[in-house]
């Protein structure tokens, strides 16, 4: 009915069923978090059910390693799901009546995996979601986030190479939540498997995902990554995300800092003099100095300056002339880690990179007008 | 005189219904001879274990069982009950209703569990049974022991089928509310493990609804000793017969003793299958 164009609500007023997910054409890397982030009842669930086929698709195709899982039979769509894809779920889905490990060894146990080699993958498991020590407890002895983690497990036992995520996260409390996404992150560095998650948090999505999908009535409306995105929606609904999102806990001193703003200094080579004469000239009061290398070095004033020549030092040397109390931050501070340096110094507020070089500056106006756009738009 | 007055009985359907099992009687004999031949080995099969066994290896089997399933005091009460119920001259009634119960309740657990199962997995076969389940529920046991006595003939046969008709509705409905009340995440979580049907059935569905499938059985057990005196009627013996008697007799003391050994004995089974759910 899709193809004879009809819309959704067209379809629903005729035969009272919805579409679910259409037009949701996409690819994920190997080894990629990839977040598909949308509102309830965008489709994002119905979406990946049909990555596994919990959810029949109807139309179209999706490829695992070159296969399309829409044409498996029962027996090879078993196979993929005990061997390549497993899923975690947002109400984490335990069997309570069995132990903690039991619910870890659950994908081996369906395979038929010999018993000992069950316990013993289940075991490695947990240990690297940090509950062997609860191997034997059952899951209501557990709370929410180490219930999630048992699920965490159980999905990771039978080593597959793709993982969905189903809101995997969104029914634990904030400080949980940002736990299990460190979590998550670093049982990525050490094993690299495809993710999908899914998520209507914004926050954990800038978080956690290399690239994100944002969906809308079950259309795939952009992918990109956290930055694209953010820098560039495609239309208003993806803008709408990040309204009423606070922006210093998404964006990081990097992505604000503006190196245009103020004149570098280049040391060493000329002196003091020539150093004053072009902060008077561009109308700035404070300069830059940097090394060769680009390396942060301190931060000098017209005043500070004039005093040094003042002085007649006769050192090719900026030193006298650094102001003191100048902390620089780091490019990947976040907006809150950086608001009480920006506010509290005269001058804007030098950012470095990891290597300690200059990347650039943040003053007070970029910082308020960063706020002010994320707000108001 | 029209239909429409009401006044006449218009439909025969009782002469139909005569018609029937006579006709039943008649010409299929054999087949309820054959059905009946499973349930009359399995209850002189246990009635006969039950009544030459040492009643003390009995009331041992009972103590253990109430120990592992309901607790210290229990066990007490399950021991003192058995030796009252032998003190009181009731032990051989009493072994009688237990294999009796023992036997309807084991075919009612055969038949209603898988029933129930089905009708909890297929929206189509509940909407179907249900009716059944209904009839067989309240269909008053008087109406169904005459034909059950020309089919199957008197004595302790026909008194356990008519029990298994009477006690299997509770098993069939609460396996099926049990396997319903399982969630569906739980169901989603099996299948996107790779779990076949056979699979959610096993390791997912059945363990969630044990509790209540137990719940069922033990309704079963109680709806099972409560048609012991209906039972009697049809010659089937037991704790129903003192019952019986008394009745008749206007022996008010045989009736109370024997009417105190059902209860004793339905107290004694409900602990032990409570304990078994949980």
């Amino acid at each position: 009915m899709l193809d004879k164009g009809m819309d959704k609500e067209e379809i629903f007023k005729e035969t009272g069923m919805t579409v679910g997910v259409q037009d949701a054409n996409f690819s994920v890397r190997t080894g990629e978090i990839f977040v598909v982030m949308g509102l309830s009842g965008s489709g994002k669930s119905t979406l990946v059910r049909m990555l596994n086929r919990l959810i029949e698709i109807t139309s179209g195709a999706v490829f695992v390693n070159g296969r399309n899982v829409a044409d498996l039979n029962q027996k090879e769509l078993t196979e993929l799901r005990r061997t390549q894809m497993s899923m975690v779920f947002q109400s984490f889905a335990l069997m309570p009546h069995l132990s903690v490990i039991d619910n870890a060894a659950f994908g081996l146990a369906l395979a038929k995996v010999e018993k000992t080699k069950q316990q013993e993958r289940a075991m490695e498991a947990l240990e690297q979601v940090g509950l062997g020590a609860w191997a034997d407890s059952f899951p209501h002895e557990l709370s929410g986030g180490m219930q999630q983690r048992v699920g965490l497990a159980r999905a990771l036992a039978v080593d597959p190479q793709i993982m969905l995520m189903d809101e995997a996260f969104s029914a634990l409390d904030p400080l949980i939540r940002t736990e299990m996404q460190d979590q998550l992150l670093s049982l990525q560095e050490k094993h690299k498997r495809t993710i999908v998650f899914i998520s209507h948090d914004l926050d954990e999505a800038m978080r956690i995902g290399d690239r994100i999908a944002i969906m809308e009535g079950g259309r795939i409306v952009q992918v990109g990554t956290p930055d694209e995105i953010l820098q560039n929606p495609a239309n208003d609904y993806v803008q709408a995300f990040f309204r009423g999102v606070d922006p210093t806990s998404i964006l990081v001193a990097g992505d604000i800092a503006r190196e245009t703003q103020i004149t570098v200094i280049k040391f060493p080579g000329k002196g003091p003099r020539a150093a004053l004469q072009r902060l008077i000239s561009h109308d700035r009061e404070f300069g830059y100095v940097l090394d060769k290398s680009k390396r942060f070095l301190g931060v000098v004033s017209t005043d500070s300056l004039k005093e040094m020549i003042t002085n007649n030092t006769k050192i090719d040397d900026f030193s006298d002339a650094f102001l003191e109390n100048v902390t620089p931050v780091n490019a990947d501070d976040s907006m809150q880690d950086i608001l009480d340096e920006v506010v509290t110094r005269p001058w804007p507020v030098p950012v470095l990179n990891e290597e300690k070089q200059y990347v650039g500056v943040i003053s007070k106006n970029i910082f308020l007008r960063t706020l002010q756009q994320n707000t108001t738009n | 005189m029209s239909w429409y007055t009401f006044e006449e009985r218009v439909i025969p359907l009782d002469d139909w219904i005569q018609f029937g099992v006579d006709w039943l009687v008649e010409n299929h004999r054999d087949f309820f001879q054959f059905i009946k031949y499973p349930v009359e080995q399995s209850v002189d099969g246990i009635s006969w274990l039950l009544i030459f066994m040492n009643p003390w290896l009995i009331i041992l089997t009972f103590a253990v069982l109430t120990w592992k399933f309901a607790g210290r005091i229990t066990t007490f009460f399950t021991i003192f009950t058995f030796i009252l119920i032998g003190l009181l001259g009731l032990w051989e009634d009493t072994m009688t209703t237990l294999s009796m119960v023992l036997v309807s309740v084991l075919f009612c657990a055969i038949v209603g569990i898988p029933l129930g199962i089905a009708s909890g997995r297929r929206d189509r076969f509940d909407t179907f049974l249900r009716p059944i389940l209904d009839t067989m529920q309240t269909t008053p046991a008087f109406v169904y022991l005459i034909p059950v006595v020309m089919l199957f003939s008197i004595g302790t046969v026909s008194g356990v089928i008519a029990t298994i008709v009477f006690a299997m509705p509770p098993i069939v409905r609460l396996t099926n509310l049990g396997i319903r009340q399982v969630h569906p995440e739980l169901v989603e979580a099996g299948e996107a493990f790779g779990a076949t049907p056979l699979q959610v059935l096993i390791r997912v569905q059945i363990p969630q609804a044990w509790p209540s499938i137990m719940a069922g059985l033990n309704q079963t057990i109680m709806m099972a000793l409560s048609m012991v005196v209906i039972a009697a009627l049809i010659g089937a013996g037991g704790l129903g017969t003192p019952v019986f008697q008394g009745l008749n007799n206007l022996n008010i003391g045989l009736a109370t003793i024997g009417g105190l050994g059902i209860v004793l004995l339905a107290m004694v089974l409900d602990r032990i299958t409570q304990g078994m759910g949980k």
